[in-house]
């Protein structure tokens, strides 16, 4: 197999999403529209809770802005990867894609390009309006910033990889997962407050998530300014380990697709 | 003659206790020939074009496409093939030539936009290339689709009815580009169409379904002399109603 191929092959999946976003601007504010007016209604309440309207950049703010700006990064690494599957699906153009020469593996290594390019353009706007508006720089988090990143990053895909082959499984049935799967494991993922507030029995759930591990490093590295190794390494094993889980799911019902007869009518 | 595609045996059912779609049809297309598939609706037509684009799993059976097989090696025999079908649409929002370019990088054409610009000018598309694909009328479409098709000048070529919903004019201006392309190129055409006048123009082969079984095959010359018609519409009528012309074959 030819590397330059596959990266060609990836690119011109990369290319029909942003040929599509550069003729659509609709679709490009509503990329940025929800992480902005998280980031607005959050500002507000984190202001009114810190109770001192000239103080917001307060540690436990920042704990708050900082858990809605890094869990925003998940949320839309997952819908980026899901909801661009999904438009292939909405146009009736999936068939094509399927007899053309890319793999499945480079479907999904294009829907991740995909994923992070929308995660990007949904997340800086709000990163830049939490500066502006509440002095709040989570830049100042420095490199481990991108370390969070790309675990809730990869959480994301691995979230999407699950719903994609539930979409493949049971066709546009299952479009509403695409928007809410993630939503449902928010109180697990400790993005608001310390995994010990969870009860006993619910924390293996917790700390089974990425995310958990991030948000605990993210408190750790704001609050007291020290840099939470071992969750942050955990974080990237529970990733390797739901994308190896996530990857076999997706090639098994993608295979299941191809057997069953459900790739050439996945639209109705 | 060297073979484009070989079906040996081909199965398809899609549950145990149902009557398969496609049942143990065997068939081949030589480099330059064109085979038309007939067959009613619900005949095989779509579950084999599928199973022929490595879209679904056969059953049973063994399709080899441009010397690959398609159970182990599909990836290889799809970028020399190509696919046009009226029923999967190309991106609306996106132009012309940015469908085009889409596709031209999924199947690696080098020099791509000396291609795009060639078919632009062979399928007379160039006035279209900054037009959304959605914008477009059904034989506008039908000419971007085909454009789409022989982007990566493909060896073997499956059609999915063409010239559906397209006028008299539109339908025999595709029929010569197809015509055109097959001459040049020496490409192998499977042909799925319910236009009966098309496929005696572009067929070497046909090759009747019904109840996804091979019921028969010839030229359209052989299929009109044996069953004692005169065009290949009454020849069809006769397998879709089960009223073959015992007395004319006897």
């Amino acid at each position: 197999m030819n590397g330059a191929s596959s990266t060609r092959r990836v690119w011109g999946l990369v290319y029909r999403h942003l040929a599509l976003y550069r003729r659509s601007p609709p679709r490009l504010i509503e990329l940025m529209y929800w992480p902005v007016l998280q980031m607005v209604v959050w500002g507000f309440i984190t202001a009114y809770l810190a109770g001192v309207q000239n103080n917001v950049a307060s540690a436990a703010a920042g704990v708050l802005l900082g858990g809605v700006l890094l869990w925003e990064a998940a949320l839309r690494s997952q819908m980026g990867f899901s909801i661009s599957f999904l438009e292939e699906i909405w146009s009736r153009n999936l068939g094509h894609i399927f007899v053309s020469p890319l793999r499945p593996w480079e479907l999904v290594a294009g829907l991740m390009t995909l994923s992070v390019l929308r995660t990007l353009v949904a997340v800086i706007p709000a990163m830049a309006l939490a500066w502006f508006l509440y002095s709040f720089n989570i830049l100042r988090l420095g490199p481990m910033l991108v370390l969070f990143f790309a675990a809730l990053v990869m959480m994301g895909w691995a979230v999407a990889m699950g719903v994609t082959a539930l979409i493949l499984r049971f066709g546009a049935g299952a479009e509403a997962l695409a928007w809410s799967i993630l939503f449902g494991l928010t109180p697990f993922a400790a993005v608001f407050y310390p995994v010990s507030i969870l009860p006993d029995w619910l924390e293996p759930v917790a700390y089974s998530l990425p995310a958990a591990h991030v948000f605990e490093g993210m408190r750790a590295a704001l609050l007291e300014g020290r840099a939470e190794w071992g969750h942050l390494a955990a974080a990237y094993g529970l990733n390797v380990v739901w994308l190896g889980l996530m990857a076999l799911l997706f090639r098994g019902q993608f295979q299941a697709a191809r057997v069953k007869g459900a790739l050439l009518n996945i639209g109705e | 003659m060297t073979l484009a595609l070989t079906v040996e045996a081909l199965s398809k059912s899609y549950a145990p206790g149902r009557p398969p779609a496609v049942d143990s049809l065997s068939f081949s297309i030589g480099r330059g020939r064109t085979l038309g598939l007939l067959g009613g609706n619900g005949a095989g037509k779509t579950t084999t074009i599928a199973m022929l684009l490595g879209l679904l799993v056969p059953s049973a059976g063994r399709v080899v496409a441009l010397g690959h097989d398609m159970a182990t090696d599909r990836f290889a025999a799809l970028a020399r093939m190509n696919f046009s079908s009226p029923y999967i649409a190309l991106p609306h929002r996106l132009s012309v030539e940015e469908n085009l370019r889409v596709y031209g990088h999924l199947y690696g054409v080098p020099r791509l936009a000396a291609r795009i610009a060639e078919l632009a000018r062979d399928l007379e598309l160039a006035d279209l290339l900054d037009r959304p694909a959605g914008q477009l009328s059904a034989g506008q479409k039908t000419r971007v689709a085909l454009a789409k098709a022989l982007i990566n000048r493909p060896d073997l070529l499956l059609l999915d009815e063409p010239t559906a919903s397209l006028d008299p004019d539109t339908g025999d201006w595709v029929r010569s580009r197809l015509e055109a392309y097959r001459a040049e190129t020496g490409c192998a055409i499977l042909l799925a169409s319910h236009n009966m006048a098309e496929v005696e123009r572009l067929c070497d082969e046909v090759l009747m379904l019904k109840q996804g079984k091979a019921v028969d095959r010839g030229t359209p010359a052989e299929l009109l002399s044996r069953y004692g018609r005169d065009d290949l519409e009454q020849v069809f009528l006769d397998i879709a109603r089960g009223t073959r012309a015992e007395e004319a074959l006897a």
